[in-house]
């Protein structure tokens, strides 16, 4: 099993045409994704790489189930793309945009809350079940997405699309491989953080650990952990921090929107003694998440 | 990025809120002048964009024209928290009868933006939730839906005021909502608001930060407030090198080579991308590297913008040898940083195979990568050494040469 995504997912991409988003559809489609077309305004009747375009989301969903949108637009398009996606009844947006100011993410996360949809990102890579289906630029080809990204019972998030990719690729020299890995934004405010994707993991019999990259900044790792604490299956979970040097910044910005530390909850070192009070492994290395991780499944 | 006491105050008195009359001076002389036309007691307090002002001796009281001169100069010279003042506020001293508290910011828990009210202003608002919860109200506020007087009123309510007052401090909060959202604040604060001896109500002292992403879509505002693009804001002011690493990452839109920000080691690195960065730098000091610089490169950047971040950083004085590393890329090429970087070390004077103390980025296009790389003898690793190996490698060449 999986979870969001599995190799029957029907999905488009809303800006299909853009350079990066015609890129995307190539891998989506050599990698065995199950995408349907895509929108750009202006340009309905056109094709990429065979999948047709659409001026419009509706023109897609009056006729046939869409179960998720790649949002693919510049930052001063995202949020009415967005909504265009939600209110067309799509149940799974993954937005790619980086820099969209936190109001307008806040709108969007808000109305998807209504619709009983769910964001990942903005500022990510995407979600990939390995084998089934990948939603995203995550891991680029489909032959380097392979490579990097063995089917298996670990799932990973990550605050970081290009450390999900070197996680990924640390699970598979080890001989563990992925359930679904997602890339869940490098912003402040995000769809889904690691307490809101949780309980789908843990509803996932075939997922049996959990790999976490985090970061200075934020409440994400705090709240992972009450999540932790309450749950009751107890998965077990390896993170890893980074960004350790950033505690004796307060106020500068590295990485990430979402980094900087604005008090003490937001260091590294709060959020390590959070996490290991939850129970939760917290290592020094990448490397070190797949050892710790066979440990504690057998 | 942080607005000055003065910018805030402006903002607020677009938006119909009770500010003090006065002004801002940039010499003892315009402050005496001010001093003369408000005709009573003042104070005189720093526009620096750091806190603790009163306690660092960045705000002071003056009854006479004479240290009104005085204490501006000594304002003026004075740094707070490593940072320069760009001039000082002369305000009338007011008559206060109460103090009051009045913020808004995101609660990235809820997603939503949270109104902070308390009828104990003037100290740190942390310690009066902690002390006295009761004296403090939050209120949650709706992305989507228009937000009207209610919410405001609801905060207020909540800390026990009622009457006159009760509507006199919804209007203010209502204000500062509107302010917030209208210009894309991650922080609005009035602190304190104050209740002078006549029952009015007037913001003493404001605070707000605009989100940097945001900043394009408020530039008549900006330009209201004379704040020019160079002007970042940022918690330091950047350097020279900062501001050269970000016009290289400037010359075109593709990928980003840049973000660097300045360390005082030997070992320049360039790294990337926004995760693998805050990893890899880790890693180097763990090692017992000393850094030259932070820089992220990722998104593919262009030959051209890689060879000069490598020029920059490799010509840094103090620079002894650079290391290049990235997580396993998906997006970048790696053939073509490993070209861009060359030509940077050798544009800049130097043998790639002397200033390089390895490269590790594995992932798409490596093979044509590694085949430069050979021609020019740079030590490389694959994916099969991990990050942290890989910065120990670097850092322990450095230590070598010693």
């Amino acid at each position: 099993m999986s979870i969001l995504i599995d190799e029957g997912s029907k999905f488009i991409i809303q800006g299909i045409t853009g350079r990066e988003a015609v890129t995307m559809a190539k891998e989506l489609i050599d990698y065995g994704s199950k995408l349907v077309g895509g929108v750009t305004p202006g340009k309905k009747g056109r094709e990429v790489h065979g999948v047709p375009v659409e001026d419009t989301v509706k023109a897609f969903t009056d006729n046939q189930k869409i179960d998720g949108s790649i949002i693919v637009v510049p930052p001063a398009f995202t949020t009415d793309a967005v909504m265009e996606a939600l209110d067309a009844g799509i149940k799974l947006i993954v937005v790619v945009t980086e820099r969209i100011p936190r109001k307008q993410v806040a709108q969007f996360v808000e109305f998807a809350q209504q619709q009983n949809a769910r964001i990942i990102g903005p500022n990510c890579l995407g979600i990939i079940s390995p084998g089934k289906s990948k939603m995203g630029g995550i891991g680029g080809s489909a032959e380097a997405t392979k490579r990097a990204f063995v089917p298996g019972n670990i799932g990973i998030m990550s605050r970081s699309g290009g450390m999900t990719v070197e996680i990924a690729n640390s699970l598979s020299s080890s001989g563990l491989g992925v359930s679904t890995a997602i890339s869940i934004g490098g912003d402040v405010i995000i769809g889904s953080s690691y307490a809101e994707l949780m309980p789908l993991f843990d509803q996932d019999n075939d997922t049996k650990g959990i790999a976490i990259y985090s970061e200075p900044g934020g409440r994400a790792e705090i709240l992972l952990a009450e999540y932790v604490k309450k749950s009751n299956r107890k998965l077990p979970i390896v993170a890893f921090m980074a960004g350790k040097f950033m505690d004796a910044m307060p106020g500068m910005r590295f990485g990430h929107a979402g980094t900087i530390v604005e008090g003490k909850a937001d260091t590294t070192e709060e959020k390590i003694i959070r996490m290991q009070e939850a129970g939760i492994t917290v290592v020094e290395r990448i490397e070190e998440i797949p050892m710790k991780l066979k440990e504690l499944i057998s | 990025m942080r607005f000055y006491e003065y910018e805030s105050k402006q903002v607020l008195k677009k938006f119909n809120i009770t500010i003090p009359s006065g002004g801002i001076a940039t010499n003892p002389d315009d402050a005496m002048k001010i001093h003369k036309e408000l005709n009573c007691e003042v104070v005189i307090k720093s526009q620096v964009l750091s806190g603790g002002r009163m306690k660092a001796g960045g705000v002071k009281f003056s009854a006479n024209y004479e240290t009104t001169k005085k204490y501006t100069e000594e304002i003026l010279a004075l740094t707070i928290n490593n940072l320069k003042p760009v001039c000082v506020i002369v305000e009338p001293k007011s008559g206060i009868s109460q103090e009051y508290y009045a913020a808004i910011t995101w609660d990235g828990v809820e997603k939503k933006p949270v109104l902070i009210f308390s009828d104990m202003g003037g100290i740190d608002i942390e310690e009066v939730a902690e002390k006295y919860p009761s004296h403090v109200s939050r209120t949650h506020l709706s992305n989507l839906k228009p937000i009207y007087d209610y919410s405001a009123k609801i905060a207020v309510s909540n800390v026990g005021i009622t009457g006159k007052d009760l509507n006199s401090l919804s209007r203010m909060l209502k204000g500062l909502i509107d302010i917030f959202n209208k210009y894309d604040l991650t922080l609005a604060e009035i602190n304190p608001i104050a209740k002078l001896n006549d029952g009015s109500f007037i913001a003493l002292d404001g605070h707000m930060d605009m989100e940097a992403e945001a900043r394009n879509y408020h530039q008549d505002l900006l330009t209201e407030l004379n704040i020019n693009k160079e002007d970042t804001r940022q918690s330091r002011p950047p350097t020279q090198f900062e501001i050269d690493g970000a016009a290289v990452d400037a010359q075109d839109t593709r990928g980003v080579a840049g973000n660097v920000t300045e360390f005082s080691g030997n070992l320049g690195l360039i790294i990337g991308a926004g995760g693998g960065s805050l990893t890899l730098f880790d890693a180097v000091t763990n090692a017992g590297g000393k850094p030259a610089n932070y820089c992220e490169i990722g998104g593919n950047p262009s030959v051209k913008k890689t060879a000069e971040l490598t020029k920059l950083i490799v010509s840094k004085p103090g620079v002894e040898k650079i290391a290049v590393m990235m997580n396993v890329v998906s997006n970048t090429r790696v053939d073509i940083v490993a070209r861009g970087v060359i030509k940077g070390v050798i544009e800049a004077g130097f043998k790639p195979k002397d200033k390089i103390t390895i490269f590790r980025i594995p992932g798409s296009w490596e093979e044509e990568g590694f085949k430069i790389l050979n021609k020019y003898e740079v030590e490389y690793v694959d994916r099969t050494v991990s990050m942290y190996e890989a910065a120990n490698i670097s850092v322990k060449k450095m230590q070598e040469e010693q």
